[in-house]
């Protein structure tokens, strides 16, 4: 599973990655993480607010952080699709 | 903010024994203060050092629950609207109409500087003129909600309902006269090429109440933990100037009949970079030194709106002669609203 982590490098950022760290570790998934701070492409992933949680190149949440809970069914949903 | 999430059933009584304890605080702050200083340690409350430590307590407990209140009600009533509505909003808006609906949705719409880039992109790629997505970008950090509840906290409803209309003129009209100027040619040629893969994910939909409350924590522990040294410095500041600088300084020296007051409150506004929590208790003691409001408005609103930062990070999409055009324009709004406001307020 591919994640990318849509920001400037600003707190709220890095704290969305930690908490995709986190889920995917609990889940058990093998999974790669990437940060994307180029605002041009983040601007092409059709997001205007960051941060933004991409999964496999589809964004699933921007212009928040999500708690842990919710990432964590997010990346298991996406596991499953 | 862990017990927010792990206390499904008694949010309602978390909420209400927060709000108590908000308001108790903000009730008890000024007397615990003057009996700790005054009382316990036995200063005299005459006495400069005294003063100028009473007022950076007072101040900055003060300051701090005004902010979280604020934050949070703030967050949770904007996970309402996004950026993504706001485009849609104002796509296939003329120019005029555009710059007004633009100024607005600048003001109300959740956005941080740091995205200016690709909200930018976003929105000349959904076929926005270039003069109406400056609107946007313009009134966004300049007239800030933060601002609107410590102006409102702090000198009432008047001054602000001055800040959020001259702020939203400044952004329309700069808007309007930098899409009229034709500038398009001096936007990076790539942003008007930036092809959209998938559909915009609308932030603000399908979310519970209790995701938006905790939003609102969030927001609140994240913003405080950011700012609190600008905002210990700005309020340091503050004291010191109310303790120190002589009543009614500012109106001897940089009173509403200096010529200049405005335009060196400007200057020294742009290169420094705060946001409106820090400067607002300097800006307090200020205009208690009799700084006239005009010229305490166009510091405040230079040293928010404009940022070095900010013209480094639009250097990305904007080149060189509409960069300037765009901090020229804005500037010399600020500058004009200060003059006005000193002309106007007594």
């Amino acid at each position: 599973m591919d994640i990318k982590i849509l920001g400037s490098g600003c707190k709220k950022c890095i704290t969305l990655e930690d908490r995709a760290r986190k889920g995917a570790a609990e889940l058990g998934l093998e999974t790669t993480i990437e940060s994307v701070h180029d605002p041009v492409a983040i601007a092409g992933y059709g997001v205007m607010r960051t941060p933004a949680l991409v999964i496999d190149e589809r964004v699933v949440v921007a212009g928040r952080v999500p708690a842990v809970e919710e990432v964590r069914s997010l990346l298991l949903q996406a596991s499953r699709a | 903010m862990r017990w927010l999430r792990t206390s499904r059933s008694g949010h309602g009584a978390v909420l209400a024994g927060l709000v108590a304890t908000w308001l108790i605080l903000y009730r008890i702050n000024e007397s615990l203060w003057e009996t700790v200083l005054f009382g316990w340690l036995g200063l005299a409350p005459e006495e400069r050092l005294s003063e100028t430590l009473r007022f950076f307590f007072y101040d900055s407990v003060k300051i701090a629950l005004l902010l979280s209140g604020i934050i949070f009600v703030v967050t949770v009533m904007r996970s309402y609207l996004s950026v993504e509505r706001t485009r849609a909003l104002l796509a296939g808006r003329r120019e005029g109409i555009g710059n007004v609906l633009a100024g607005l949705l600048g003001v109300i719409t959740p956005f941080c500087s740091c995205s200016a880039v690709p909200a930018f992109i976003g929105f000349l790629a959904a076929g926005i003129p270039l003069g109406v997505t400056m609107s946007f970008l313009i009134a966004s950090p300049m007239v800030n909600e933060v601002a609107i509840g410590l102006l409102f906290s702090l000198f009432g409803w008047r001054i602000t309902l001055i800040y959020i209309s001259s702020g939203l003129v400044i952004a329309i009209l700069a808007g309007w006269v930098l899409g009229r100027l034709q500038l398009e040619r001096w936007v990076e040629s790539f942003v008007y090429e930036t092809k959209l893969h998938g559909a915009a994910l609308d932030g603000s939909l399908a979310l519970t109440f209790d995701q938006r409350l905790q939003m609102g924590a969030e927001e609140v522990t994240s913003i405080l933990r950011q700012i609190w040294p600008y905002l210990l410095v700005g309020i340091g500041v503050g004291a010191l100037i109310h303790g120190w600088v002589p009543t009614n300084f500012f109106a001897t020296y940089a009173g509403p009949r200096n010529p200049f007051g405005v335009l060196v409150a400007v200057g020294i506004g742009i290169p420094l970079y705060s946001n409106a929590a820090g400067v607002m208790p300097m800006v307090q003691a200020l205009h208690d030194k009799g700084l006239p409001m005009g010229t305490v408005l166009a510091f405040m609103m230079s040293v928010v709106a404009l940022s070095l930062p900010e013209l480094i990070l639009l250097r990305r999409v904007l080149k060189p002669p509409l960069l300037v055009a765009f901090f020229s324009v804005t500037g010399l709004g600020i500058v004009l609203i200060g003059y006005l406001f000193n002309a106007l307020l007594p």
